[in-house]
């Protein structure tokens, strides 16, 4: 802040025969930035303080947790809640499940959803309208309208689980990792996301890959993929850290510890342990490492992505 | 193999005489590959979303505990109950009060941030990234850090606004039936403030500096300008963001769950809260199910009425 002011300052001086107007327009700008950046720095340290407060709380002992006022930099920094809670907890386990699971639903989205954009994109055949447009208006229907019925259908999916072939005696799909995974394999919005940018690809540089006997299939995967590496690193950051972040699902249809997610595993923990903060703190953070990385690298298509589909 | 695109022309005149059935077989058995390429997505939309609406249309009807074999056909019962229900009555007003209160604080003050990230300043990408962090936390552990600043011992919360005098005597906050929703209401806003934000920065990008420009000459200050021009100009903006955040606010579970569970005295259970515990604590499917219906009832409604009063003013 103070270095804006002092170049304004300096400006001001060169310009010493300059109209009072002028000048007084000028003092008047640097006012109002003054303003802006005291009102966006304010905000900005209501906005992060949990955060480093989450920091903070993870590495120190409990009992500095509760002392009043509250420590903002640890005083004696240890690693020890990480540690127990590595130890108490499966924690290693529910980082594995939730790394599978995310890593596992977004290829598998990103190649059903690119496959089926392509085909609505840039091929012509009997009924693809209304195909496409039933896709959409699987986006209409919320979750909440779905759930209990899939948890029905999971429950009966024959031969999984302990189920005989007409899906009944044991428990399905339900605490599994298919469960998990394959209600999530295709997605709407990333059809409809890829389908318009595969759009704005010239046909004939398919036709031409088409009249050297390229199949389709050879097509989408060597020609029309390399071009969208775009979109698809935004759905895909899209949906790592949907899934990653997902607790609904979870919550619903897992019931054994070693298939728990680390949502799920620290929301239980939370229900379980109302006063074990210290721990908690320490599996926050690693909860939030992990999504907090993919932003920080992939910012910019992150940004791009909210910007594509927010101008919809 | 097909090679679809030579081909692919000649569908458009048999598009056009529709009568001709044999030619759209030969079509569909030429382009076969294409069918073969939807046919991932189709199987679990058929399987996870159109069989599953059906099915939950099906459950409505019932009385319906996974637990139970027999499971009776009770006809509009399901529906008629949720009108008797006082729980389901409190679960749809808290609801409502959830979404009246976070969505418009949250849509506002993404705006305000937008509009003084939208100024020639140093540290922009810094600030918006900063401002951006709530979002990509995990909305389990948002939940988990504000409990405890909610915490009514040793919270934050509490430390703070004792130090500015702004309280008197420590607030229980999440435990004070008056208090536990406007707690949840904050940490959505904190938590939504972002993405409001970054849809605004990309709206605010799209006017062009002529218009402002343009205002200047006409002597307009700095507040009519942003009445006059700036927001009405975002409104298209404005009403993406309203659909969006008010679908998600119909839906609120997470903070509930772990934050308050629904209390202190039910004050802070909403729809999907009940649903839940409906379908999965009383397994009470059917019922669960019926309530579903009435979620979604509200939200097609309530996206058709914002469409209709607002897109008479988005069109630019």
């Amino acid at each position: 802040m103070a270095v804006v002011t002092r170049e304004h300052e300096t400006q001001q001086a060169a310009e010493a025969q300059g109209a009072a107007i002028r000048r007084r327009q000028r003092a008047n700008e640097v006012a109002q930035k003054f303003v802006i950046y005291l009102l966006l720095a304010a905000g900005a340290v209501i906005f992060i303080a949990p955060f480093v407060w989450m920091v903070t709380a993870s590495l120190q002992d409990v009992g500095d947790m509760f002392r009043w006022p509250p420590s903002w930099i640890p005083r004696n920094p240890s690693f020890d809640n990480y540690t127990e809670f590595f130890k108490q907890e499966r924690i290693g386990r529910y980082f594995f499940n939730s790394a599978f699971v995310a890593l596992t639903v977004t290829s598998l989205q990103l190649f059903t959803s690119s496959l089926a954009a392509y085909t609505f994109a840039k091929r012509r055949f009997p009924g693809r309208d209304l195909l496409f447009i039933i896709t959409l208006g699987t986006l209409m229907i919320p979750g909440q309208v779905t759930l209990i019925p899939n948890y029905v259908i999971l429950k009966n999916i024959p031969f999984f689980g302990g189920n005989d072939a007409f899906g009944s005696g044991g428990h399905g799909w339900l605490d599994s990792y298919w469960g998990l995974i394959v209600p999530q394999g295709a997605s709407a919005f990333g059809i409809f996301l890829l389908r318009q940018y595969m759009k704005s690809i010239p046909d004939d540089l398919l036709d031409a890959a088409r009249v050297d006997g390229g199949t389709e299939f050879r097509i989408y995967a060597e020609v029309v993929m390399p071009l969208c590496r775009p979109a698809l690193a935004a759905l895909g950051i899209f949906t790592f850290t949907y899934v990653w972040d997902d607790f609904f699902w979870p919550l619903v249809i897992i019931s054994s510890e070693e298939l728990r997610t680390l949502p799920l595993g620290l929301a239980l923990f939370v229900v379980r342990n109302r006063t074990v903060w210290d721990l908690l703190m320490a599996g926050s953070v690693i909860t939030t490492v992990p999504v907090l990385l993919v932003f920080l690298f992939f910012q910019r298509h992150f940004i791009r992505g909210i910007a594509v589909t927010g101008m919809k | 193999m097909s090679v679809g695109g030579v081909t692919g022309q000649q569908v458009q005149p048999a598009r056009r005489r529709p009568s001709n059935r044999r030619r759209v077989l030969r079509e569909m058995r030429k382009q076969w590959t294409a069918y073969l390429f939807l046919s991932p997505v189709l199987l679990l939309f058929l399987v996870f979303t159109f069989f599953s609406v059906g099915y939950a249309f099906y459950l409505s009807f019932h009385k319906w505990n996974i637990l139970e074999p027999h499971k009776p056909f009770v006809g509009f019962d399901n529906y008629a109950r949720l009108l008797d229900d006082d729980r389901f009555r409190q679960a749809v007003l808290n609801t409502i009060y959830y979404t009246a209160a976070s969505v418009p604080l949250t849509i506002a003050l993404g705006l305000l941030v937008a509009l003084l990230l939208n100024n020639q300043i140093r540290g922009r990408g810094f600030f918006r990234t900063l401002y951006y962090l709530p979002v990509i936390t995990p909305l389990v552990i948002a939940s988990i850090i504000w409990k405890w600043v909610y915490n009514g011992d040793y919270g934050l919360a509490n430390y703070y606004l004792l130090k500015l005098h702004v309280i008197n005597e420590p607030l229980l906050w999440l435990a004070d039936k008056n208090l536990a929703m406007p707690s949840v209401i904050i940490t959505s806003v904190w938590k939504g403030v972002g993405f409001a934000m970054v849809v605004y920065l990309a709206g605010l990008q799209s006017i062009p500096e002529e218009y402002y420009d343009a205002a200047k000459i006409d002597g307009a200050t700095g507040w009519r300008r942003l009445r006059d021009i700036t927001i009405p100009l975002l409104s298209s903006t404005t009403l993406f963001l309203l659909v969006i955040s008010i679908l998600g606010s119909f839906q609120v579970f997470t903070q509930i769950f772990i934050m308050t569970n629904g209390g202190p005295l039910g004050r802070t259970r909403t729809i999907v809260w009940y649903i839940y515990t409906t379908a999965f604590k009383d397994y009470n499917m059917g019922y669960a199910a019926a309530m579903a219906f009435a979620l979604f009832a509200m939200m097609l409604g309530f996206t058709l009425l914002q469409l209709r009063f607002l897109r008479r003013e988005v069109d630019y």
